[in-house]
């Protein structure tokens, strides 16, 4: 199988501080992949790197022939997020078909099918018209899914998705998650923590000390639990 | 009604009217992705900077409108490169350059001699300062700000919303930056000689933090800013003509006059 992502020998670094060394993995299509490190590691500053917020140092990230950087669907950590912003759910999941209409003045017909069915597929098309300021947590970490997946179909990555999540809401979030790998998506999916019931995916990218490896999730847990 | 012909009659009025009613509009437009961004406070850091540049337009004779905004404009993108560098933060480099820029706007006016300057209608605004072409460029400004708004409004959204975000969608959020810098440099420049370099912030802050106080979607808070802003200025004005007050103050006023209501309304 072909990488729909590849990093080599990428290298990323905040001035003199280098916080990638010489990174080298790949990603397959339909992989679900756990991104682990500690706090200050290096985990975000990888998915910038990925999704082109940040320019690396040296080395390269390459995608698989039918991807893009706009096709991918990016949800961010909450609290980048205002919890007050003045916004519907509409609003905010219509905004993730923004890769997809380029240099478009309007929301095409088409955005407006594909966000109302990404709604849908959450289940969360009855708060459509309702505040985000008015959700809940877990209603507001899946408003951004939702934005992330009017994205895209094929790549989905999350910032620490699970956090200030309820145990049963985290599960519930994560069962979503995989059933839409089942489906198709390729996942990378930043976790903070380590426990097996959080590393759901079929690959680790560990990061520690800037060294970046990746393996299976099999191997990693025997090799920590 | 013959109060208001008669305010009315006077040239200076209705320039006023013009101007101030075209400069709500814009302000309250850039002012709505300003604050939700947490970014009130630029707006107050230009005002600053368009007195020294105003105040040194005076001392070297030079026509200070033409004068002030490519000044502000290229301070406003110094302090977005400043911002985007994080070499220092953002609140305390506007508060850098409000000082520095009052302090060289003071001195400059007070060093040289025969430099005839009324500080405080640069300070406060003066309702007799507008000119015609002052009108003509809020009405190049306002068309520009509203066809921005008309056709960008999503990426403004997505901008706002998250930043990070949009960027990753492919929105050219640097460009918009700039764009906002440039559009609220001259939005200040105008405003600041209606109300002053010291109000002219609370026309970018006050109709948003109103609107946000009853609007639940990014495109109502947009709306009502905007009408807020204008209805708001209009009974200012027309306030500071009855009781011979200010008009920068009195419009300041009644938005905060407007806001307590609406938080006593809405708790």
């Amino acid at each position: 199988m072909t990488p729909i992502i590849s990093a080599t020998n990428l290298t990323v670094a905040y001035g003199k501080n280098q916080v990638i060394h010489s990174a080298s993995f790949a990603v397959l299509e339909q992989d679900f992949v756990c991104v682990v490190g500690a706090n200050g590691s290096g985990k975000s500053t990888l998915i910038k790197t990925i999704l082109g917020l940040i320019k690396p140092k040296s080395g390269k990230i390459t995608f698989g022939s039918s991807i893009t950087r706009r096709s991918i669907g990016f949800m961010p950590q909450d609290v980048m997020i205002d919890a007050n912003f003045p916004a519907t759910v509409y609003e905010i999941v219509l905004s993730g078909t923004l890769g997809s209409s380029d240099s478009r003045f309007f929301y095409r017909k088409k955005d407006k099918l594909r966000a109302a069915n990404v709604l849908a597929k959450l289940k969360i098309a009855n708060l459509k018209n309702t505040s985000f300021s008015d959700l809940s947590g877990g209603q507001k970490q899946k408003v951004l899914l939702a934005r992330a997946l009017a994205a895209t179909s094929k790549i989905l990555i999350l910032d620490e998705p699970s956090n200030n999540l309820d145990r049963k809401s985290r599960q519930e979030f994560y069962k979503t998650l995989k059933k839409m790998n089942a489906d198709g998506l390729t996942i990378i999916m930043i976790t903070h923590d380590l426990d097996a019931e959080d590393l759901i995916g079929n690959k680790i990218i560990s990061i520690n000390g800037g060294k970046v490896s990746c393996e299976t999730t099999a191997n990693f847990l025997g090799r920590y639990q | 009604m013959s109060w208001f012909i008669e305010m009315m009659s006077y040239t200076f009025m209705q320039r006023a009217l013009i101007v101030g009613v075209l400069v709500s509009i814009c302000a309250a437009l850039i002012g709505v992705s300003l604050v939700l961004r947490r970014n009130s406070m630029i707006g107050d850091g230009l005002s600053h900077a368009a007195f020294g540049a105003f105040a040194i337009a005076s001392v070297l004779n030079l026509a200070p409108l033409w004068f002030a905004i490519p000044v502000v404009i290229a301070i406003s993108f110094l302090v977005l490169r400043f911002n985007n560098n994080q070499k220092i933060n953002g609140d305390a480099l506007i508060a850098l350059l409000s000082a520095s820029s009052l302090a060289i706007g003071t001195i400059a006016i007070s060093v040289v001699d025969g430099v005839n300057v009324d500080l405080n209608s640069y300070l406060f605004g003066s309702i007799l300062s507008t000119s015609w072409s002052d009108i003509w460029l809020s009405l190049i400004v306002t068309i520009a700000v509203v066809l921005l708004y008309l056709f960008a409004h999503n990426r403004i959204f997505a901008i706002t919303f998250d930043e990070d975000f949009a960027k990753a969608v492919g929105v050219k959020t640097g460009f918009y930056d700039a764009l906002f810098a440039a559009i609220c440099s001259v939005v200040v420049v105008l405003g600041m000689r209606l109300l002053g370099a010291l109000l002219i912030s609370s026309l970018i802050i006050f109709p948003t933090v109103i609107s946000m106080r009853f609007a639940k979607s990014f495109r109502k808070v947009v709306l009502f800013s905007v009408i807020i802003s204008v209805v708001n200025f209009m009974v200012g004005l027309t306030l500071s003509y009855l009781i011979s007050a200010p008009t920068g103050a009195t419009v300041v006023a009644v938005n905060l006059l407007v806001l307590i209501i609406t938080l006593l309304i809405k708790k």
